[in-house]
Parts: C-alpha cells; sequence; structure tokens
C-alpha cells in the first residue's frame, strides 16, 4: 500500500453501482494517501481559506494518516486474528484483525476512518451505515473477516475531483444536520436508497409488492419511510428529506422559513 | 453588512459531510488502550468481593481497576465549588458502595476494544445486597420537600389555594404523569485521557463544558486548572447529559494514570441509560379555578418526583410561575430518593414535563368552560411576571397565537371532540404555549485581526449541533466588516477564554456578546492607528464620521476616502490586532466561569438590564394537528407549527433547525420516549434503542416554524435569546390537547402508546 493512487479493479457492474451512486471517475477512488490530501487542500481553497476547519486546521486535521496506518495502535497478542483484504473507498486494504472486530471498528480504530459513526453499536441507530457493493450496510453488525474481496465506501470516499457529492451538497443546503453524528450515515443512507429506488425495491409503503415498478420518483412518505433506519436525535428530519428529495428529483427544493 | 440573521449555512459543514469533523472517541493516540466497564447488578448494597483471576489472564488485559486499587481521588466537599458538576456526586471505584442498578464498579483496561469488553464479562463479583427503593409512590411519603429550585423558593404558597379553589364550580384537578426518560444524543460520551508526566492531563471528551469539566477533573485528581485541557470540538449531541461531568470521565483519567499510557474509553449505549443521567419521573397534581367569565383565579401545580445522591430534581413547576394572571398561584414539590441512576438537566428541564400538566389542564379548564383554548389563553394571557411582577424584557406571545391559529387553520376545528374525520382517521387540533427563561452568563472570547485579513475567534464555548461556531462567525464578520469566509472560530478546548456551559440555552445570549465587544475592541484600535497616522487618508477624521466593510474603513459621506485593515496594518507594522473580553450581565456572572484575564467589556446598563429589573423568558405557542386512527388507537401528528417569540434570530437556518428539533423532541416524548424499570431489580428494561424509542423519520411530519424575530432591547446588545430548549415545551399538551379534540379521550399519562388510547378512562 503506498500513497500514491491506485485505481481498483472495478468489474463493469461494480462501475455502473457506483457511477450510480457517485460523481466522477471510479478509477479515481483513493484512500488516505497524497490525492486525499491533495483533494481537501484544494477544497480548502475552494471554499476560501477553509474557515470550516473550525479548531483545527486541515494539514493538522488531515496529518496523521499520510498512508494507511492500521498498526499504529500496537496490539500485543491478536486471539484468534483472521486476515481480511478487501477495497476502502477504492483502495486494497489488508488487515490482520480480532475476529470479534467489526467493520466498524476497524474502519474507525484500525484504519483512522472516524467519519463511520458508532451510535448504538447493536445496529438500532443506522449511525454506522456504509455502503458495500452498492447496498447500505450497518458496519457495526458486520465482522471485519465477513468483508474479504467487498468494495466498501465509507463517507470519506463520496466526494470526487475536489467536489463534493451532490448529496453532500443538499445537506448542507438544507442544514439536513446539527451535531453532525448522525450525518455520515444519513449521506451513505440516501445514496443507496437512490439507487434502490432505481431498482424498484419494495418498501413499508409500496402499495402492491407484486408490481415491481422500475425507476420510481419517491413520495416525501417513501422518503421517510426508507430512511426511518437513520436516527437523528437532534430532529433534522424535515431537512434530511428536502436534501434528499432535491437530489432524487433533481429540482430545487424551497428552503422554508418565515418571520411573521 | 448585515450578516447576523442571515440563513447561511453552517461554517462547519463541509467538516460534517466529509466525516472529517472530530468527535471525543476520534482523537486516537500513540500507544493508547481501551477501557470498559464493569457495572453493578444490583440496585442498592455493596461489593462484598471482586474475583478478576479470569479477566486478568484474558488476552491483551493489562490492568483491572477496583476499589483496591484506583487511584484515591479527592473526596467530594459540597462547599468546595469546583467550577464544574458532578453529575451524580459519586466518584468511582471510591468504595464498595452501590446506589443503583449499572454503577460502575470496576474498569478493565485491555490493549484492544474487543479485549476489554471481553474480559469486562470475566470478572466475578459478590453483593451484600439491601432492598432498593424503586418505586415513586411507595417512597414518597419517606421523601423530603426541597427548599429551594434554581434558586427560588420551591415551596411557594403551600396551601393557599385551597380555599379558593374548594369554593367553586369553575374548576378543574387532575394529575398528570410523565416517566423517566432518557437523553440518547446519537455520540455516546467518551473521553480519551493523555498524562503528561504526574500533574498534567488532557482529556478529549464528549462534554457541553469544557471549563466545568476542567474543573471537575483538577479538584478531584489535585492538579491546578491550567493543567488539565478538555478538548472537545465536536459534540454528538448533548440535550442536557453532556452537561454535567459523569464517572467515566474520571475513570478515563484514572485508567490511563494508572497503566501509564492514555486510554480511551467509550461508554456504550446500554451505559446511556443507566450511567448519564436522565429525566426523572414526575407525577404533578394541577388544580386551577377561574371566575364565570373564565378568568384564572388560583393555580395549584404540585409536583412529586424522585433524585438519588445528588439534589437535582425535576423542576416543573417553573412555567407555573410566569404564565397567565392568575391572582394566587401555588407551586410545592416533594422528592423521593430512589435507586435509579441519578436525573439531571434534560431538555427544557421543569418546562418541558411541566408545560405538559399546566397547558394539558388549561386546555380542560377551558373545556369545562366552553372556550375556545386560544382565546382562553388570550383572556388569561399576562404582559408582566406574575410571580415577581417585572416587566418581561420583551414578549410577544399573543402574536404568537394569532400567527399559530391562521397558518395551523383553527378555524376548521370543532369546539367540541370527535367531528372531524377522515375515513377512519378521528381529526383534532391543538394548542399549547411554549416558554423557557432567557439566561445569560458571563463568558471570554478573544478576537485576533492577521495581516492577511484573516481572523481568529476564540472562546471556552461549545457547539452541540446548535450553530455555534457558525453564529460567532456571523457576530464576529459584522463587527468587524470582515467576510464570514476569514473567520475561523474556535472552540471547545479549556484553554481559550472562558465561557459557560452550553446548556439552559444561554450560549447565544453569554457568548456573542463578548465576541462582539472583543471585536469592537479590535476596530476601533486599528481604527484609531488609522486616524493618528500620517500615511493614511483617513487621518485626523472622527470615529463617527467612519463607516466599515469588506476590510476597509471609509468615510461614510464619501465612501472613496478609504484605507484597508491590511494597509493600516502593514504601514503600522502590525502583524496582529487582538483583544480579549468578557462580558458581564448586569445581574451578575450566572452561571458563567470565572473571567480570564481579559478586558471587561463596558456595559449598557439597558441593553444588559439586571434581572430585578425585567424577567427574561422567551414565549412561543405550539399547534398540532393528530390523525387518530379509531380501530388501533395510533397516533400520527400530521402537522405542526412552531411560532417563537426568542428575541432576535441569529441565523434563520440554524434557528430554524433547532426549533425544528426542539418539537420533533417533544413529539418523542408525546408519543412514544419511556424508560422502564423491573422493580425486581431496579435495572432499566429498556437497555438500547430497540427498546427506547426516540422519533424516526416517518414519525415527523412537516413542522412550520415562525419567528416574531423582535429583538429583547435588554438582554444584551444583540437582543438574541437562546433558542435550544423551548422548542420542545408544549409539544407534548399540544398534542394531548389535539387528541382529545379529534377524539374526546383526554390522555394524561406520557407518553401516548396506543394502548392507552385504547383504555377505557
Amino acid at each position: 500500500m503506498t500513497d500514491q493512487k491506485q485505481a481498483a479493479d472495478f468489474n463493469e457492474d461494480e462501475k455502473q453501482i457506483i457511477e450510480d451512486m457517485i460523481t466522477g471517475d471510479p478509477e479515481d477512488m483513493t484512500i488516505f494517501g497524497v490525492s486525499r490530501r491533495q483533494f481537501l487542500k484544494q477544497l480548502a481553497v475552494i471554499t476560501g481559506g477553509f474557515a470550516a476547519a473550525q479548531y483545527i486546521g486541515p494539514d493538522e486535521l488531515f496529518a496523521a494518516p499520510s498512508v494507511l496506518v492500521p498498526g499504529t495502535i500496537p496490539i500485543n497478542s491478536i486471539e484468534n486474528g483472521v486476515n481480511a483484504s478487501f477495497n476502502v473507498n477504492g483502495s486494497p486494504v489488508a488487515l490482520e484483525v480480532d475476529s470479534r472486530m467489526t467493520l466498524l471498528d476497524s474502519l474507525r480504530e484500525k484504519l483512522q476512518l472516524t467519519g463511520t459513526k458508532k451510535g448504538c453499536d447493536h445496529g438500532q441507530c443506522g449511525a454506522c451505515t456504509v455502503i458495500i457493493d452498492g447496498n447500505r450496510v450497518l458496519s457495526c453488525l458486520t465482522l471485519t473477516a465477513c468483508c474479504q474481496g467487498k468494495n466498501v465506501t465509507t463517507i470519506e470516499g463520496l466526494a470526487k475531483n475536489n467536489q463534493l457529492h451532490p448529496m453532500q451538497t443538499a445537506f448542507i443546503k438544507h442544514d439536513g444536520f446539527q451535531c453532525g453524528y448522525c450525518t455520515p450515515g444519513q449521506i451513505c443512507s440516501a445514496l443507496a436508497l437512490m439507487d434502490e429506488a432505481k431498482k424498484g425495491e419494495a418498501s413499508y409503503l409500496t402499495e402492491n409488492i407484486r408490481e415491481k415498478s422500475l425507476s420510481v420518483q419517491l413520495s416525501d412518505d417513501e422518503i421517510r419511510e426508507r430512511m426511518s433506519g437513520n436516527i437523528c436525535r437532534c430532529g433534522a428530519y424535515p431537512n434530511i428529506i428536502a436534501a434528499i428529495k432535491e437530489v432524487h428529483s433533481g429540482k430545487e427544493v424551497a428552503q422554508n422559513w418565515q418571520f411573521a | 453588512m448585515a450578516i447576523i440573521g442571515k440563513p447561511i449555512n453552517r461554517v462547519d459543514a463541509l467538516l460534517k459531510v466529509t466525516g472529517a469533523a472530530k468527535y471525543a472517541a476520534e482523537f486516537n493516540q500513540p500507544n493508547m488502550v481501551y477501557a470498559f466497564p464493569v457495572r453493578s447488578t444490583i440496585a442498592k448494597g455493596s461489593v462484598t468481593a471482586i474475583d478478576s483471576s479470569a479477566a486478568e489472564k484474558s488476552a491483551g488485559v493489562i490492568k483491572i481497576l477496583t476499589p483496591e486499587n484506583a487511584p484515591q481521588l479527592k473526596a467530594i466537599d459540597p462547599k468546595v465549588k469546583t467550577g464544574g458538576m458532578l453529575g451524580e456526586q459519586l466518584l468511582p471505584l471510591q468504595d464498595n458502595l452501590v446506589y443503583y442498578f449499572g454503577q460502575y464498579i470496576a474498569l478493565v483496561v485491555a490493549e484492544t476494544y474487543e479485549q476489554a469488553r471481553a474480559a469486562a464479562s470475566l470478572v466475578k463479583v459478590n453483593y451484600s445486597k439491601e432492598k432498593h427503593a424503586i418505586d415513586l409512590n411507595t417512597e414518597l411519603p419517606n421523601g423530603y420537600k426541597p427548599q429551594k429550585v434554581q434558586g427560588e423558593d420551591a415551596q411557594v404558597n403551600e396551601g393557599k389555594t385551597a380555599p379558593v379553589i374548594d369554593a367553586t364550580a369553575n374548576k378543574i384537578s387532575y394529575t398528570y404523569t410523565t416517566p423517566t426518560e432518557n437523553h440518547h444524543p446519537m455520540e455516546p460520551h467518551a473521553s480519551i485521557a493523555v498524562w503528561e508526566g504526574g500533574d498534567k492531563l488532557t482529556l478529549y471528551d464528549s462534554t457541553q463544558g469544557v471549563m466545568g469539566a476542567r474543573g471537575t477533573l483538577a479538584y478531584h485528581f489535585s492538579l491546578t486548572p491550567e493543567n488539565v485541557q478538555i478538548v472537545s470540538p465536536y459534540v454528538g449531541g448533548g440535550f442536557g447529559c453532556k452537561g454535567s461531568q459523569w464517572g467515566h470521565m474520571l475513570l478515563a483519567a484514572m485508567a490511563a494514570k494508572l497503566v501509564q499510557r492514555p486510554v480511551k474509553l467509550a461508554i456504550t449505549r446500554q451505559m446511556m441509560q443507566t450511567n448519564v443521567g436522565r429525566r426523572p419521573a414526575t407525577q404533578q397534581k394541577m388544580a386551577m379555578a377561574t371566575d364565570d367569565q373564565g378568568m384564572l383565579t388560583a393555580i395549584r401545580h404540585h409536583t412529586d418526583s424522585y433524585g438519588n445522591k445528588s439534589d437535582f430534581f425535576e423542576p416543573s413547576g417553573k412555567q407555573t410561575a410566569v404564565l397567565y394572571k392568575a391572582p394566587l398561584r401555588e407551586i410545592t414539590y416533594k422528592i423521593a430518593k430512589l435507586n435509579i441512576g441519578t436525573p439531571t438537566y434534560m431538555r427544557a428541564p421543569g418546562e418541558t414535563p411541566g408545560t405538559f400538566a399546566l397547558e394539558s389542564a388549561i386546555d380542560e379548564m377551558a373545556y369545562k368552560m366552553k372556550m375556545d383554548p386560544v382565546a382562553f389563553r388570550v383572556l388569561n394571557h399576562t404582559a408582566e411576571d406574575p410571580s415577581k411582577k417585572h416587566p418581561f424584557s420583551s414578549e410577544n406571545l399573543l402574536d404568537c397565537y394569532t400567527i399559530g391559529s391562521e397558518k395551523i387553520g383553527w378555524q376548521q376545528r370543532k369546539a367540541e371532540p370527535g367531528q372531524l374525520r377522515k375515513g377512519k382517521q378521528l381529526i383534532g387540533y391543538g394548542v399549547a404555549t411554549a416558554t423557557y427563561p432567557a439566561g445569560r452568563s458571563a463568558a471570554s472570547a478573544k478576537v485576533q485581526l492577521m495581516a492577511d485579513g484573516s481572523v481568529i475567534v476564540q472562546s471556552a464555548s461549545q457547539d452541540i449541533g446548535t450553530g455555534t461556531y457558525t453564529i460567532i462567525a456571523q457576530t464576529a464578520s459584522e463587527t468587524l466588516g470582515i467576510p464570514v469566509e476569514k473567520i475561523t472560530v474556535k472552540i471547545g478546548d479549556s484553554s481559550f477564554p472562558p465561557a459557560p456551559v452550553s446548556g439552559g440555552s444561554m450560549t447565544t445570549a453569554s457568548v456573542n456578546p463578548a465576541v462582539m465587544a472583543a471585536a469592537e475592541m479590535v476596530r476601533k484600535e486599528l481604527l484609531a492607528l488609522a486616524t493618528a497616522d500620517a500615511g493614511s487618508s483617513l487621518k485626523g477624521r472622527r470615529p463617527e464620521d467612519i463607516g466599515y466593510a469588506d476590510g476597509n474603513f471609509f468615510v461614510t459621506a464619501d465612501k472613496t476616502t478609504a484605507d484597508s485593515y491590511a494597509d493600516i496594518m502593514r504601514r503600522n507594522n502590525k502583524n496582529i490586532v487582538e483583544a480579549c473580553t468578557t462580558a458581564m450581565p448586569a445581574s451578575g456572572s450566572g452561571l458563567g466561569a470565572p473571567t480570564a484575564p481579559c478586558m471587561e467589556a463596558p456595559i449598557d446598563k439597558e441593553e444588559n438590564s439586571d434581572k430585578e429589573k425585567y424577567s427574561f423568558h422567551s414565549f412561543g405557542a405550539q399547534f398540532a394537528e393528530v390523525w387518530v386512527d379509531e380501530d388501533f388507537g395510533t397516533i400520527r401528528v400530521k402537522r405542526f407549527v412552531s411560532v417563537q417569540d426568542v428575541g432576535r434570530i441569529m441565523n434563520e437556518k440554524t434557528a430554524r433547525s433547532q426549533i425544528i428539533g426542539g418539537v420533533i423532541y417533544g413529539i418523542g416524548a408525546a408519543l412514544m420516549e419511556e424508560t422502564a424499570y423491573d422493580h425486581r431489580w431496579a435495572n432499566p428494561t429498556t437497555r438500547t434503542l430497540a427498546d427506547y424509542h426516540v422519533p424516526v423519520n416517518l414519525d415527523v411530519p412537516d413542522i412550520d416554524v415562525h419567528f416574531i424575530g423582535k429583538p429583547d432591547p435588554h438582554i444584551s446588545p444583540i437582543g438574541a435569546r437562546g433558542i435550544g430548549e423551548i422548542g420542545t415545551t408544549g409539544v407534548s399538551a399540544a398534542i394531548a390537547n389535539a387528541v382529545f379534540n379529534a377524539t374526546g379521550k383526554r390522555l394524561r399519562d406520557l407518553p401516548f402508546t396506543p394502548d392507552k388510547m385504547l383504555l377505557k378512562s
């Protein structure tokens, strides 16, 4: 694993899935390394000196993971160690982990990809949602050992070519978060949701599950239902719906607040 | 350059949507190890023996802390003000006593999280068990009557309303109950403790108050406060449970001290239910009476609730002291001690359960008097604080009722219940008043203008999702005349100038005046340089003739005569112009942390008025439309309108989000949230988010938010009051009142789960 770009070996189906979810060229997907740091620095320039880099500057913030860092936390003894090789945000990783280690903990504790959040560790809150081979998956209920050969996309892998994914932009515009802790899971879930709609997958609100309708334009209630696995305790739900609706429909959704 | 109030995007939004914002548990340290607590399985008694031999042999285990080997902490002294607030008034592992189920009784430290967690399950504990107190009504006879509630008398006019209420038929008297609730922010509490030598401690911690955390840690570890640094740049929600300090923070530091390596202790969702506070259950006995015209003559509000080791109890009579014109009001409390983890502040402590009782009872009174509930409230509205007899600093509640009625379509509502339906859905409308005190405390801030035109603002405040980063940037931008993109806000670190805990809805009103004062000093110093500078086109000009925008001073009568901040600094060889100020409300420092070595900002007495002169409160009106399924008893909130009179709005976008979030917190309390206990073991049976239900996306309707938006002329030069809590108040009553209007069934016991709809009244 070097810090240079490593084009992941996607087959045509995978490329299609990723293209559906993510703008930009899947070949460009990189995890940590020069590319990522350059991206963030460029992003900083775009956004006016990274005014958003509250508390810590971008260099400081992203200096640590200049290379992928499994093993920075020394482990004296790994019980029932297992090896797992898989792709994260397009870059291959090979880990030896405790067999009990979840994908969530591997991302956060071994790969320093802390964008994926631990909210309940029981698959009840959705904060740990990542995208594995095109489907949204709860990484706290996924053992690292089960990820062999899979493609994992996390919140860190969504922005491409110095551009935020439109869903990220829409979440900012519509204030689809407050504390921000559920946000990575909400955004990953929202992306996968749109793909599920395209495939005509049914939900609790689907009236006739025998009729598979392709390219469904989801109603507000359909989006609400399909996003109900992602809890937001700050209560940004109406704003999350507005953001998803905007990206899903391709039409601008008005923001509404009024002074009396 | 008016940017205060504008709906700009959050300045920290980019970090939050890319996963780059770092929360406490994400500051991994070199050589760091992991800790996992062992918790008691009894609710009262003592630990007689801990057998950790199997756990010690478990792979990766480094140390097991028990009362036998844990570092000794300086004991709690109720007379000492540490600057912090120890949530449960209980220091971990200092003795073998158990006060509640789930209390920390040992701590396993291991190389990995998996190893620590597995080893914790191998620790064997023997107890001497005593009979625990778990039932509120059983224990109330042994309870106590508190003397003070948040500094005010806790027993007001006890027994004095009975003659008035008993003498009339125009009265109601009911008991309303609210369950124990838990905060459950999405980010569980977490601490990473790092020692440098034996006398310097850094704690990365998820806290609503870095200064309070510093005070508590410094005191109990006998360190000078300057040698304790609390770092908390991003907090994944708080709602009150991160306002005080809890056992895990001390445990992380104790473990790190003992093993001499950085220790991470991230608590589990299950521990969120037991170890970091809760809103205690209440039983509220309400009674009130009116004259024949419907004017309230007396209100009685008695609260029964519980506490444990601390003096905190749910102050649910607070709003009853402030709302309505009734000439006589009786507000009392009785508190029992239960073996349940200690209660604490939870979003609108007092007002959330209190407005449920008061505003439900007001609705019942209006119905009894055959009056429209909005008209009844308008008739009984008070323009002054009815208890203190002060005018309110700013109050537009009647406008809230008017606007809310129009937006919800109140004219569709039928006076008699059960008249509106759509198929199997019974439709009803309800209203309730919202209110929350507008606090302000001392706060300090430092503003630094750099030669390149960038600005750094520092304050030991916190952003718990409220938008503090953003509105501080807006305040600095407007005061300095520098675009918001050039302003970096640094908060969430105890090494910055002190600011109060992010609680009590007071951050906006406290911190922004300090930022404004510091920014003004910087701007004035810069202007003084220019007007004294022969090289400046502004030489000799009077300050009152000078305007500022986009990093330039200019003569207001002739904008072409201008000088840029950058040029002024360059000519005067200044790399930095800075000021640190403390903004002190006239009524004293409040809950604010001690002042830093900062200049005290000048006080304009009218703009910073004394609490003895005005009563500071926010108000609002909550309107709900509910649909109740007549077969299943399920209640759905279909529309919600919230009209808020909260002073000046700092940012329309983040303010609306705060109110929406508050309303949703209230919908949770109304329809689903309850921490249930098995009385045999005193353990919560709602252990996770699968059992303790909070609102999910499909539970939440469109929420229509309106702001009155009139600045409060007395709270601060900015005129903004806090808005983090008021959105939750009144929500469960508005829903209860709407359910009654839809069905004729009056629900007086939260939460309104379908079983309660189906039970006969």
